[in-house]
């Protein structure tokens, strides 16, 4: 529904040239969620804003639902935007305008008669559950029934593909989540393609099928969103990952750690349980088999969709050899193992 | 007060108020479409023409920095040809309009550029044309600060018109002059200054009122 083929962005010329996007690749199939997360300033809004060209790129061809918007002129470009709505962090609501007539807006714009005006935009403040505020001006709504507001806008042309540009960065963790479901509703309901840019894991984790990371405007992976909560595979997707999950060793282990074992020393292990070794008993296994003890210093499980995923960070205490062997044996079953230090027995 | 007197001071305050009249109301007519101009060519926005933004720009400058009573009398050719004489309240008020309009169209320019970005964006992210955007985004959305401009015009009006009697054309400030300070009459001074002042007062009572009504933020 959308592809990006050879995209690239870059602002000024020769040597003040600055490359916003590097040449990206990206298809968002029919029906799908895909999201794009990175950090600000990683190129996320001019890759989105290249989607309905409100960024023009250097290079690059866009595609959408079959139409090359690249190759357009300004009148057909129009009309093709109307089969792709945007939403924005801001909301970016007409203040002299009611919620019907926001909503009403992208329709006037395509020359629609005031009667069949009526009749599509009523079913959207429906269904985007604003009936009663249809006569309230955007001032007097809360963040989140703005961007509901900015939704059901986004909506009235019936386009084909909903760009979310932030969409959700600016409402608190409730309402976020509100208009997540709302959005996931809409794309199973209405079959809509969503791309989505956001900083934020939780928006990844809630509702996205497939996610891009983006860094210095390049897309440095790719994969299904029960993959990259599990096993993301770059060096920076661990760290988003990481940073969602919370999971880091408290700061007065961190302190004691060594980078090297030493002579009475215990390894301090991150775990990852993923698949098949969510469901497996490993740590009484393991203290068992390898005849060692697990000091469990922090766990948490994650539902990533339709996946499960474990963490634990653990010190296995134990002979030198034998935490060895334990590490050997957590390695050869289906979990991810990451050595953070050493720590010096206090006992 | 004799009847003479009055009826004097009525027939200024109405010329006061036609002056004001005609020239606001063609000053916004071509002072607005300007401001709108000077916003929308600017570069990087939706209709981006730098050099026309430039030439227009200079030229509203040139408009703005000439002192009203030289522009006045400058341009008594152009107003005799325009309105068939270089006297009376017609032609008083062919400066105060050449005056206005740079005028009103940098107040325009000034609401529109309060006008969020986004709002713009989102526009064209629904397919709207230059012309949609400014009649349907800009205008709507600056209307509050455009009201506030206009209001301030015809207030500068107000008091720009008192100097039309350096050209024959009648009103308060004329009257003020003639029979107040030049034939030492401190009454008629008074009445004409009290009366300007309820003037202006009562537009900047019906801007404000306008304002108020046109603002949802």
């Amino acid at each position: 529904m959308i592809t990006l083929d050879n995209v690239s962005k870059t602002y000024g010329t020769g040597e003040q040239a600055i490359h916003a996007l590097k040449p990206v690749h990206l298809h968002v199939p029919q029906g799908a969620i895909h999201g794009v997360i990175g950090l600000s300033g990683a190129g996320k809004s001019t890759l989105i804003r290249c989607v309905n060209l409100l960024e023009r790129p250097t290079t690059g061809r866009v595609f959408v639902d079959g139409d090359e918007l690249t190759a357009l002129d300004a009148a057909s470009l129009n009309r093709a935007r109307h089969r792709v709505g945007m939403i924005f962090q801001h909301f970016n609501l007409l203040s002299s305008r009611t919620v019907f007539a926001n909503v009403a807006l992208p329709l006037e714009l395509m020359g629609v008669a005031k009667r069949e005006i009526r009749e599509r935009v009523e079913p959207l403040l429906e269904l985007t559950g604003l009936a009663d505020k249809r006569d309230m001006y955007p001032a007097q709504l809360s963040g989140g029934q703005k961007q509901r507001v900015a939704i059901a806008r986004a909506l009235a042309s019936r386009p084909k593909v909903l760009l979310c540009d932030e969409a959700t960065s600016a409402l608190d963790p409730q309402t976020t989540l509100s208009i997540l479901e709302l959005l996931q509703d809409i794309n199973r309901k209405l079959g809509l393609t969503i791309l989505l840019i956001t900083h934020e894991m939780e928006v990844v984790k809630t509702i996205c099928h497939r996610v891009s990371l983006i860094s210095a405007g390049e897309l440095v992976e790719e994969a299904d969103v029960g993959d990259f909560f599990t096993a993301p595979q770059t060096r920076l997707g661990r760290e988003f990952l990481n940073a969602f999950l919370e999971l880091e060793p408290p700061q007065a282990l961190v302190d004691r750690l060594a980078a090297q074992p030493g002579d009475d020393t215990h390894p301090v292990v991150r775990l990852a349980f993923t698949g098949d070794s969510v469901s497996t008993p490993l740590v009484s296994r393991l203290a068992r088999d390898c005849d060692i003890d697990v000091s469990i210093l922090e766990a948490k499980v994650e539902s990533i969709q339709d996946r499960t995923l474990g963490l634990m960070i653990a010190e296995l205490i134990g002979p030198a050899d034998k935490t060895r062997e334990a590490l050997a044996y957590l390695e050869s079953h289906d979990l991810q193992v990451e050595v953070l230090g050493h720590v010096q027995r206090d006992a | 007060m004799s009847s003479a007197m009055l009826e004097l001071i009525l027939e200024a305050t109405l010329d006061t108020l036609y002056m004001v009249a005609v020239s606001g109301l063609i000053a916004t007519a071509l002072g607005v479409p300007l401001g709108v101009l000077l916003y929308v060519t600017r570069p990087g926005q939706i209709l981006a023409q730098p050099l026309t933004n430039r030439v227009l720009g200079m030229v509203t400058n040139i408009g703005r920095s000439i002192p009203f009573i030289i522009l006045m009398v400058a341009i008594i050719p152009f107003t005799r040809a325009l309105v068939g004489s270089s006297i009376g309240t017609n032609a008083a008020a062919v400066p105060l309009t050449i005056a206005a309009i740079p005028f009103v169209a940098r107040l325009v320019e000034g609401a529109l550029n309060e006008v969020p970005p986004g709002l713009i964006e989102a526009a064209q992210s629904m397919g709207a044309t230059p012309y949609q955007i400014i009649t349907k985004v800009l205008l709507p959305e600056a209307r509050g600060g455009i009201i506030t401009g206009l209001t301030i015009t015809v207030v500068t009006l107000i008091s720009y018109s008192a100097m039309a009697g350096a050209v024959g054309g009648g009103g308060l400030g004329d009257l003020g002059i003639r029979y107040g300070y030049n034939r030492f009459n401190p009454t008629i001074m008074l009445i004409t200054v009290v009366i300007l002042v309820v003037l202006v007062q009562g537009f900047q009572m019906l801007g404000d009122y306008l304002v108020r009504r046109s603002d949802h933020k």
